[in-house]
């Protein structure tokens, strides 16, 4: 809680940006974004454009699972909908790009708004689990259907936007960091919103919130319709930027991935959402980078798979165990020192 | 159709369905005694399969000694991983705990890759290689002993946790934990009880998993259909995995003897959905009343 923040009218409580630290900030977090594709190298612009869509997806799970509540691990399958349909209007239609990820968008909203049907009668675990066949129901149709190319997969020429061919990790920056930035935007203002707080309160109890007069089935099948709406456009923007889609991309693990994410950066809260992805992403890499540094870091590369497969385990553990609010938390207790200086908490 | 063949798909079906009855049922003693979905079923069958795979291939110790060795050492796993992972959790929404259960898998995965690569290795022969005639059908033998084993080891478990004290103790802690605790029951205990009996059965259960199909880092597969087998079964009913485990066996098999293969999964999780949707607590699970 931050300290003398006087609110006089209902309005100025419930703005989006409420402080002038805050704006500050955010101030400056748009200029290094703005900045950065000028100063980084091909590899930090790849890493920057791959974190950005784990981001977005995250941001979506995160509407599902860390503000309704629902556990979901159908993440990377609505994320391979929307892939998949951004693949195959390319290459069938031609359609525009934006219209592509719309597409793409929508289509994992059905799918999102199919899987959500069990989450009436079941819940918690039980629901977890029925995510999982989801994504195995998914993942055999993605093999198995005419349309997409079997276990071949499709192809993608590079994407069009306004005449310019995204072909560089440069040129796809200003396409995917803009429309995460833009679905953070929405995601943070739909928390503002009845909607928002409809889905709060079925996290917190959900049978007193239908005593409150929220219509349970409706909200938890649109709190699914809207998260795999944003794994849907992330999915796209997956596609549009490796350029091959298979069955084998969106794997299960991949979402546990997602899960993970927002489990390590703080479930419930927007600013979780985007560490944890960012952290998540970048921890392979960084033991990449560590495993070169050191002596012999030419042999020990056998053994960066097992590895990584292990940090990511424990990283999950350990914030579960010792940290269960994530990174958002210790974001907050590090704010709330150096706010609080020179006196302790 | 061909009756004998649909014979001898049953009972290769009924057979497998055993090894997940058991597996299953290391899976609900767990979540009897301690409420925890292990997820990481599969992973605890896989390091079981590898633990005697060290004892018996790379330490060559014969097999009466190998056995016992290597569950143990699998029980001293459950065990470390009911103080170091689930104890601090107590109280915890199960989410957390799913969650830490999924964290687990990925760890036991790369611990195995780490240590053992990700090769694809084979278990030392442990039963003759006859193989078995039931009238017309043939079983392979593998699969056969392996069922016999689990159903042996099923009917021991049962009995024992029927009558004997610990056995007495899991049950009232399952029942009530609190109840149990003033009744003079050291709840902790029947928890580390409960794992480390968990993992020396699916240690069991992954030996035989194994023999059968070999050994792997992605041998954890085998973990999802014994999911599915519990949910079906209903997750706290040990009669639920039972007949779970046959049921999907059996599914499993048809599945892929009449579709082929790759609808092997596709249909068990099918099946999972539709008992998900009809009965959400299994075929023989507590329906859970929730009130305010």
């Amino acid at each position: 809680m931050r300290i003398g923040t006087l609110k006089e009218t209902y309005i100025a409580d419930a703005a989006l940006f409420d402080s002038r630290t805050q704006k500050v900030w955010l101030a400056l977090a748009a200029g290094v974004l703005l900045l950065f594709p000028f100063m980084a190298t091909d590899y930090w612009l790849y890493l920057a454009c791959l974190v950005s869509i784990n981001v977005a997806s995250a941001c979506g799970l995160n509407i599902l699972t860390g503000y309704t509540g629902l556990v979901s691990l159908g993440q990377a399958a609505f994320m391979g909908l929307g892939a998949y349909t951004v693949a195959i209007l390319e290459l069938r239609v031609g359609s525009p790009l934006v219209l592509n990820l719309l597409a793409g968008g929508f289509v994992a909203m059905l799918g999102g708004l199919v899987v959500g049907i069990p989450s009436l009668r079941v819940k918690g675990l039980y629901l977890a689990i029925a995510t999982i066949a989801a994504s195995f129901i998914a993942h055999f149709l993605f093999a198995n259907s005419a349309f997409t190319g079997g276990t071949g997969g499709l192809t993608l020429p590079p994407a069009k936007f306004l005449g310019l061919v995204l072909d560089t990790s440069f040129r796809l920056y200003w396409v995917i960091v803009p429309v995460t930035v833009l679905m953070l935007l929405g995601a943070a203002n739909l928390f503002r919103t009845r909607v928002g707080r409809a889905f709060i309160a079925i996290r917190d109890r959900d049978i007193s919130a239908e005593v409150l007069g929220i219509a349970l089935l409706r909200y938890k099948l649109l709190s699914f319709g809207l998260s795999s709406f944003y794994a849907g456009v992330a999915g796209g923007l997956w596609a549009y930027f490796f350029r091959v889609v298979t069955p084998e991309s969106f794997p299960l693990s991949m979402s546990i991935f997602f899960l993970a994410a927002i489990i390590v950066g703080g479930m419930g809260s927007m600013l979780g959402a985007i560490l944890g992805a960012v952290f998540m992403t970048m921890v392979p890499e960084l033991l990449k980078l560590g495993v070169a540094l050191l002596p012999h870091g030419a042999e020990l590369t056998v053994f960066l798979s097992p590895v990584r497969t292990m940090v990511f385990g424990l990283l999950i553990i350990g914030f579960l165990v010792f940290e269960p609010h994530g990174l958002a938390e210790v974001w907050r207790r590090v704010r709330r020192f150096f706010h609080l200086w020179p006196f302790r908490n | 159709m061909d009756w004998a063949y649909l014979f001898e798909i049953s009972l290769t079906g009924i057979a497998s369905g055993g090894l997940y009855a058991l597996a299953a049922l290391a899976f609900v003693m767990v979540y009897k005694a301690t409420k925890v979905v292990n997820i990481a079923i599969g992973e605890m069958l896989m390091i079981g399969a590898y633990l005697f795979f060290t004892c018996a291939v790379t330490f060559a110790l014969p097999l009466w000694l190998a056995l016992p060795a290597s569950l143990l050492a699998a029980g001293a796993l459950g065990a470390l991983i009911e103080r170091t992972m689930i104890r601090p959790l107590l109280g915890e929404p199960p989410i957390s705990v799913f969650m830490v259960m999924v964290g687990l898998s990925s760890v036991l995965v790369g611990l195995v890759e780490l240590i053992w690569t990700a090769d694809q290795r084979r278990l030392p022969e442990l039963v003759p290689n006859t193989p078995i005639m039931v009238g017309e059908a043939f079983l392979a033998p593998k699969v056969f002993y392996g069922a016999l084993t689990a159903s042996v080891l099923i009917a021991v478990v049962l009995l024992v946790f029927r009558f004997w004290r610990g056995g007495v103790a899991l049950r009232a802690t399952a029942s009530d934990p609190a109840a149990a605790y003033s009744m003079g029951i050291n709840v902790p205990r029947v928890f580390s009880l409960a794992w480390v009996a968990s993992a020396m059965i699916a240690a069991v259960s992954g030996i035989i998993v194994g023999s059968i199909g070999g050994i792997s880092s992605s041998m954890g597969v085998f973990g999802l259909s014994v999911l599915v087998v519990v949910i079906v079964g209903g997750l706290d009913s040990v009669l639920g995995a039972l007949v779970g485990g046959l049921m999907i066996g059996l599914i499993e098999a048809l599945a892929g003897a009449y579709l082929g293969g790759e609808y092997k999964l596709l249909v068990t999780f099918i099946v999972l959905v539709m008992v998900l949707m009809i009965r959400p607590y299994g075929l023989f699970g507590t329906h859970e009343i929730e009130r305010l």
